[in-house]
């Protein structure tokens, strides 16, 4: 890992997109010390290895999962301790089958994070090292954040 | 010897909340560990997605109520972010010199918590009493002592009262002497220090690998603060530098919180000098957010806090997310504790500041 050096925000956005042409799009939002971009499902787990492993990116900060009704969305925000970078991913995946590889391996940090999202929407990280329900008791049979999830009385 | 399992918790001395850490021991020695928390789950993220964004700032106070201050400031930035808002320049100087009167706040209430769990009521009494003072000056800044509802998104809600800038450098001086006395307590003590050298070390790659933020990560050797890594409000404009320790065990963890104290008292002074004097505190925001996503992160006391919140054109956040540092850092104790005795723990863990409030949210 290389572990001192430094890039700046162009010099990552150009090396992901020569490393994923296609999978990976940026979003026009410009902003000092910041980079969104999205990305396809699949893609997803070797860019975040490309971004541990050549680009420095070694803290996961959050894993967010975002429930949009007609899909399900995870948001990942990866930070560079060398090059002072957070980096935004937005995975879209299916709400019918949401199912995504675990980041986990990579970075223990996204560990409860994960878990996390899969106690409040459903969302299952394959190869997680325990993907069980962390916040709410173990025997609920519904995710509440999820929108279709009523609040208040009956 | 079998091994056998044993609760912590919910109800221990050692937890300092509501959370119940099951831990595997094979004599007196832990063989595993396991953190079991959401005995303090009150829906925080869902309840927020039915309130107004104004709505939101007293309920991000009550994350934690020993640093309720920071978790509203991080909410406003997050919203602000979401919103394009910038906000005047005399807000973020006050905002940042609350953020800093609250981490000295914090980390007295950490002193005064881990005394007792180490055996010297003595420093409990101390802590709490200092920690009153400066209760007392967010009473006058803003009219509560623990729950501010001060922030503002846009702002602050008022400018700081007459004499303000007096009653704060005489505290501060008080203060200072105090923690040399804090030092004498602890630092020339034996007990503690038996207690807490050469205790649960961790390196830094294994500790930035977990997530682990704030103190704790800087105790480890690496230099990483929000502050000066990602400034935001007037951070990259005071006089300080960050404060950390080599050796990752859990006295540097003491010590780092002990310097972070001191540092906070230089960054208050410093402040006051050069925080301008007059201008407007706040600007209006828009009742309704634009589509779209903001995030803003920070140096809590405890690490580093992050806020996402998404907007869908009304006034009610679609999505919020919280980064609670603690939540991140509770995820690793297991490899904190093995190895160790079960003695260790309320030593071990009293150095990470628990707090189940921000964690189960």
């Amino acid at each position: 890992m290389e572990d001192n050096v430094t890039y700046t925000v162009e010099q990552v956005k150009s090396r992901i997109s020569e490393a994923f042409p296609t999978a990976v799009k940026f979003e026009s939002k410009v902003k000092p010390r910041r980079l969104f971009m999205t990305a396809d499902k699949g893609s997803l787990l070797k860019l975040c290895m490309f971004m541990k492993d050549q680009l420095g990116f070694n803290q996961c900060s959050l894993v967010t999962g975002v429930d949009w009704c007609d899909r399900m969305q995870v948001v990942y925000h990866l930070t560079s301790y060398s090059s002072n970078i957070t980096a935004e991913i937005v995975v879209d995946i299916p709400r019918d089958n949401p199912e995504i590889d675990s980041i986990t391996p990579l970075w223990g940090g996204a560990n409860w994070h994960e878990r996390e999202a899969y106690d409040m929407f459903g969302i299952v990280f394959k190869d997680h090292p325990k993907m069980e329900r962390l916040l709410l008791p173990a025997d609920y049979t519904f995710f509440p954040l999820r929108k279709d999830c009523k609040t208040g009385g009956p | 010897m079998a091994e056998m399992w044993i609760n912590m918790g919910p109800q221990h001395p050692m937890t300092h909340g509501l959370w119940n850490l099951r831990v595997k021991v094979d004599g007196e020695t832990i063989t595993d560990a396991e953190p079991v928390i959401g005995y303090l789950h009150r829906g925080w993220e869902k309840m927020v997605e039915n309130r107004k964004y104004p709505q939101i700032i007293p309920m991000a106070d009550r994350l934690c109520y020993g640093s309720s201050f920071t978790w509203s400031h991080v909410y406003c930035m997050a919203v602000e972010n979401l919103m394009g808002l910038e906000v005047p320049e005399r807000a973020k100087w006050i905002r940042a010199m609350s953020d800093e009167l609250q981490r000295i706040g914090n980390h007295l209430m950490w002193l005064a918590a881990i005394g007792p769990d180490l055996g010297n009521l003595t420093i409990f009494l101390y802590a709490i009493r200092e920690r009153e003072m400066f209760l007392d000056l967010f009473q006058s800044l803003c009219g509560a002592r623990m729950t501010y509802n001060y922030c503002r998104i846009g702002g602050v809600r008022n400018a700081a009262p007459p004499n303000w800038e007096r009653d704060v450098l005489r505290t501060l001086d008080y203060f200072e002497k105090r923690i040399d006395e804090y030092e004498d307590l602890v630092d020339r003590n034996k007990v503690f220090r038996m207690r807490m050298e050469g205790l649960a070390p961790m390196s830094g790659k294994d500790a930035i690998n977990l997530g682990i933020t704030g103190p704790v990560l800087r105790a480890s050797g690496v230099k990483y603060d929000v502050r000066h890594n990602d400034p935001y409000e007037i951070y990259d404009e005071v006089d300080w530098h960050m404060c950390t320790a080599d050796e990752g065990d859990t006295y540097a963890r003491y010590r780092v919180r002990m310097d972070e104290m001191r540092m906070s008292v230089q960054i208050v002074r410093d402040i006051l000098k050069k925080m301008p004097k007059d201008g407007p505190i706040r600007v209006k925001p828009p009742r309704n957010a634009p589509v779209g996503t903001g995030f803003a992160r920070m140096e809590d006391p405890r690490g580093e806090s992050l806020i996402y919140v998404v907007g869908k054109g009304d006034d009610e956040p679609y999505r919020l997310k919280v980064r609670s540092p603690l939540y991140v850092i509770l995820s690793a104790t297991p490899l904190l504790l093995r190895g160790h005795k079960v003695a260790d723990v309320p030593s071990i863990l009293g150095m990470i500041d628990v707090c189940m409030g921000e964690t189960d949210r």
